[in-house]
């Protein structure tokens, strides 16, 4: 049995200790804002942060997570970051079909709790793994903008 | 709510999750986070909508006793913004508050809620805006004239008096006001106005407004909105497939034994193809995804490749090669071009080459389905919704009312959803069939991996052009003669007779037979071989290949008659002003002629194309950057769009920014290969989305018109291909005749 905490609440698996944490959050506990996108951590899409860092869950085994403390699009608003990040997207209307904006979300707030000033280098380096096949990078990289203004205002 | 009662609670829920996705997102919108306060007297109690006062005046809008204002949307949101469009429509006509409205997807029902350009329902060719532009607005017009009826009834004043602004209805002489909720009850019991007279484009105070934000956006940045792979139903197993490795394969044998020993796999379903539409394959079916996967790959199974499809794409490519040489079925005839081109001592050739392209959705395909004593219910984001309708009723052979249809929010589409055979919901429908046969009842959720997405064919068919063209001595253009070669996408679906007349498939010609330019003798020909890779639209249709071949040969042109590419287009687009309008204003704002600020060691150069397509206009500018290696950067892109009364100036700044960051994925990288029939790329790993890094700065200008609206979701994206291979030609020398781009520039 692996023991986990997702957006602060303890949780069991008791299945294949190999299976994507991806499948766990989605599959096991509907948490679906988390998406799947290629499987081969080639997207973003499924971008959950582990202890604050931003990760792959479609790659990472839920025995990887054991202990650890992971976070979710669902619960992003709590953390001031992420909180600025959310309403940036809002105000920009940044989204399209929506998709792979859960991830985008979950890498850009991990940016902006370690960077609070990002450049477009920065933003490039942190999100170049966050594919958004709508292309919405002209406002993702406005509102990471944003966010940082908020945050330091 | 038959259907939740027939499936139970945890099913209502769902039903209520998905049709309340922007009602919540009002709510919290409403709380202060995105959409500004918003405190109408009777808007927080989601109960006080009892049935009595609900005011529903025709099939687009319904008003509650709680002052929401629910717009029904016939079109799918697939992120191209129609809900936030169609509902700016209803609210201006209805003097509503922008807070108080929320959307809902429409049932499928062709009765209620067909595309008026199309007669089915259905969401493509960028038509959701230009065939609701008046039905929406009277939809609301109409609402808002019975409750000017029902206020002058309450109050006893003359409805000519009454005034309505921002969802308040009020009546200044007497001081009486009411919202709408207050007003839904007695509304309801007006009649129904037969004729509505519309406002003056003078008086629109949401249609052009930037105070329109999405409706979608809260619910797609908290995880809440509902996507297909997201849905949930009592009991769901899902199904993850094998599809053979070639088109028009079938299964041999399979070995479930391994994947059957997987604790969790419930069930193994092999399932009959339906030839020219859907292939034959085996489904794994287990309550988890990753399970399901973990079956799948487990699966030993022999595949009977006699009558698949083997050709490479070389030598499909010669194929095409050997059919250009030859006349083609005229498309298009002015003049006499054959003879022009004979009496020409300046002649300029050229062959354009197309691959196959993958629509790359981020949400891979995939569809649920619930069977149940003769009646179908399927949920998923569907463009072509009551003709997936007609066709599971037909597959099923059931009457069509007992197809019901679900519709939720689409994870990208690029016109994949609008598959005219409906592939892959009949697909999903089969395995359910498959899966009932052998007992199982509970509903089906048919997930693709990005595999089977991007391996499943139904891609931009791939072409090849040639184009002949003459000058005359002044360095006119006087002949041009262009042949296409492609897979009619339209031969063998539904739409056969509508869009092929005379052997010609308007969407393999689109854009070429309507060459705006004053060439005095034109000709177009076709020829479409027919093999058997699935081809269906991607983003922009025929224009995809025809705007590349077009704006680059007359670039090309303009090189051979030593003028500037733009003011040679401009002098040919004397009789095309909206062309001309957007063409000018691009080349304005980009700073057509000024020279580009130079960078040590770096080549750079600046390209044009103007294209029309979906009744729009647009023309881009593109600044590139070529290092000595011949890597290059796309620096920036200036485009004007010419769309007609601009209803969301910021959705259409975002379409077009989309649709050229999309276009520029294809441009510089993705094509679809075959190796003896068996497709090479089956991940984001060598089918490459365009990344954050790549993105060129955009700018977006709107050229103000008084026109009907007109698309755009697709019309972003042909120029920019034709846009930066000639800004490639301007700094290097090099022209690009075969897309992708990839490396062809550092050879």
């Amino acid at each position: 049995m692996i023991e986990l905490n997702i957006n602060g609440t303890p949780r069991k698996h008791e299945g294949d200790p190999t299976m994507p944490l991806l499948w766990f959050i989605r599959d096991e506990l509907n948490l679906t804002g988390t998406k799947f996108g290629c499987g081969i951590a080639q997207c973003g899409a499924c971008t959950v942060h582990l202890e604050g860092q931003p990760i792959r869950a479609c790659v990472t085994p839920v025995a990887a997570a054991a202990g650890r403390k992971i976070t979710t699009i669902e619960a992003v608003h709590e953390d001031k970051a992420g909180l600025a990040i959310q309403s940036a997207w809002r105000k920009l209307d940044v989204v399209q079909c929506g998709y792979c904006q859960s991830g985008q979300i979950m890498s850009a707030t991990a940016l902006l709790k370690s960077n609070h000033k990002p450049t477009d280098a920065d933003i490039d380096a942190a999100m170049a793994g966050n594919a958004c096949r709508c292309v919405t990078y002209v406002r993702i990289r406005a509102a990471i903008h944003e966010a940082a203004k908020t945050l330091a205002a | 709510m038959a259907i939740s009662d027939r499936l139970g609670s945890d099913h209502a829920a769902v039903s209520s999750r998905i049709a309340n996705v922007s009602r919540r997102q009002f709510l919290q919108g409403a709380s202060g986070l995105a959409l500004g306060l918003y405190l109408g007297p009777a808007f927080a109690d989601e109960s006080t909508g009892a049935a009595a006062s609900v005011f529903e005046p025709n099939a687009f809008v319904r008003i509650g006793g709680d002052n929401v204002v629910t717009v029904v949307s016939k079109h799918l949101e697939m992120g191209q913004g129609t809900f936030t469009g169609l509902a700016t429509l209803v609210a201006e006509e209805l003097d509503a508050d922008w807070a108080q409205v929320v959307v809902e997807a429409a049932p499928a029902d062709a009765k209620r809620y067909a595309n008026l350009l199309f007669g089915i329902q259905g969401t493509g060719g960028s038509t959701a805006m230009a065939n609701s532009w008046e039905q929406m607005r009277k939809a609301g017009a109409a609402a808002r004239a019975m409750l000017v009826a029902a206020a002058a009834s309450e109050w006893k004043v003359p409805a000519a008096q009454i005034h309505v602004e921002h969802g308040i209805v009020s009546h200044a002489a007497s001081k009486h006001q009411a919202t709408f909720g207050q007003l839904a009850a007695k509304a309801a019991q007006q009649a129904v106005p037969t004729d509505v007279k519309l406002k003056d484009p003078k008086q629109f105070k949401l249609i052009g407004s930037v105070k329109t934000p999405r409706k979608d956006s809260a619910a797609k940045t908290n995880g809440s909105a509902m996507f297909t792979q997201d849905l949930r139903l009592p009991n769901m197993l899902v199904a993850v497939v094998a599809h053979p490795p070639r088109f028009g394969g079938t299964v041999k044998s399979v070995d479930m034994a391994k994947a059957k020993a997987i604790a969790g796999v419930v069930d193994i379903v092999q399932f009959a193809g339906k030839p020219g539409v859907f292939p034959a394959g085996v489904a794994v079916l287990a309550k988890n995804t990753w399970i399901a996967k973990q079956g799948r790959d487990a699966l030993v199974i022999e595949w009977d490749d006699s009558q698949a499809f083997k050709l490479s794409s070389e030598e499909i490519f010669t194929q095409f090669r050997e059919l250009a040489k030859k006349p083609g079925l005229p498309a298009h005839s002015s003049g006499d071009a054959a003879k022009a081109l004979t009496a020409s001592n300046k002649l300029i050739e050229a062959e354009y080459e197309f691959p196959y392209l993958a629509h790359g959705a981020m949400e891979p395909m995939n569809c649920a389905v619930q069977l149940s004593a003769g009646k179908c219910e399927i949920w998923h984001g569907e463009q072509l919704h009551t003709a997936d309708q007609g066709a599971v009723a037909g597959f099923l052979g059931i009457p069509l009312e007992n197809v019901t249809l679900n519709q939720l929010y689409a994870g990208g589409s690029f016109g994949r959803r609008a598959n005219p055979k409906a592939d892959f919901v009949l697909e999903a429908v089969a395995i359910a069939k498959a899966a009932g046969d052998k007992g199982i009842k509970a509903p089906i959720k048919m997930v693709w991996t990005r595999e089977e997405d991007t391996r499943g064919g139904y891609y931009r068919p791939a072409n090849l052009h040639t184009v002949r063209a003459a000058l005359d001595a002044s360095g006119k253009p006087i002949a041009w003669q262009q042949r296409i070669v492609g897979q009619s996408l339209i031969k063998g679906s539904p739409f056969e007779s509508a869009l092929i007349k005379n052997g010609i498939d308007a969407t393999s010609v689109e854009g070429a037979d309507n060459l705006p330019y004053a060439i005095p003798n034109l000709q177009v020909e076709l020829h479409s071989p027919e093999l058997a890779v699935p081809v269906q639209w991607w983003r922009s249709v025929g224009h995809t290949h025809t705007a590349f071949s077009t704006e680059s040969m007359i670039d090309e042109l303009a090189t051979a008659a030593g003028k500037d590419p733009y003011q040679f287009r401009r002098e040919l687009l004397a009789k095309h002003p909206r062309h001309r309008g957007v063409l000018e204003m691009a080349a304005v704002k980009s700073g057509w002629g000024t020279p580009l600020a130079a960078k040590a060691g770096v080549k750079r150069g600046r390209g044009i194309a103007v294209h029309e397509s979906f009744n729009s206009f647009v023309a881009e500018v593109v600044e590139v950057s070529v290092q000595k290696d011949g890597t290059f950067k796309v620096d920036r892109v200036v485009c004007a769009v010419d769309c007609g009364v601009a209803i969301n100036p910021d959705v259409i700044k975002a379409q077009m920014e989309g649709g050229i960051g999309y276009g520029l994925a294809a441009t510089l990288y993705s094509e679809i290969t075959l190796k003896d029939g068996v497709v090479q790329e089956s991940n984001f790993d060598r089918y490459r989305p365009l990344r954050i890094n790549e993105m060129p700065l955009i700018q977006v200008h709107i050229v103000p018109s008084a026109e009907k609206p007109t698309g755009v979701g697709e019309p972003g994206t042909p120029p920019i291909a034709p846009a930066l291979v000639n800004a490639l030609f301007a700094a290097t020398g090099k022209r690009i005749r075969k897309l992708p781009i990839g490396t062809q520039l550092q050879a």
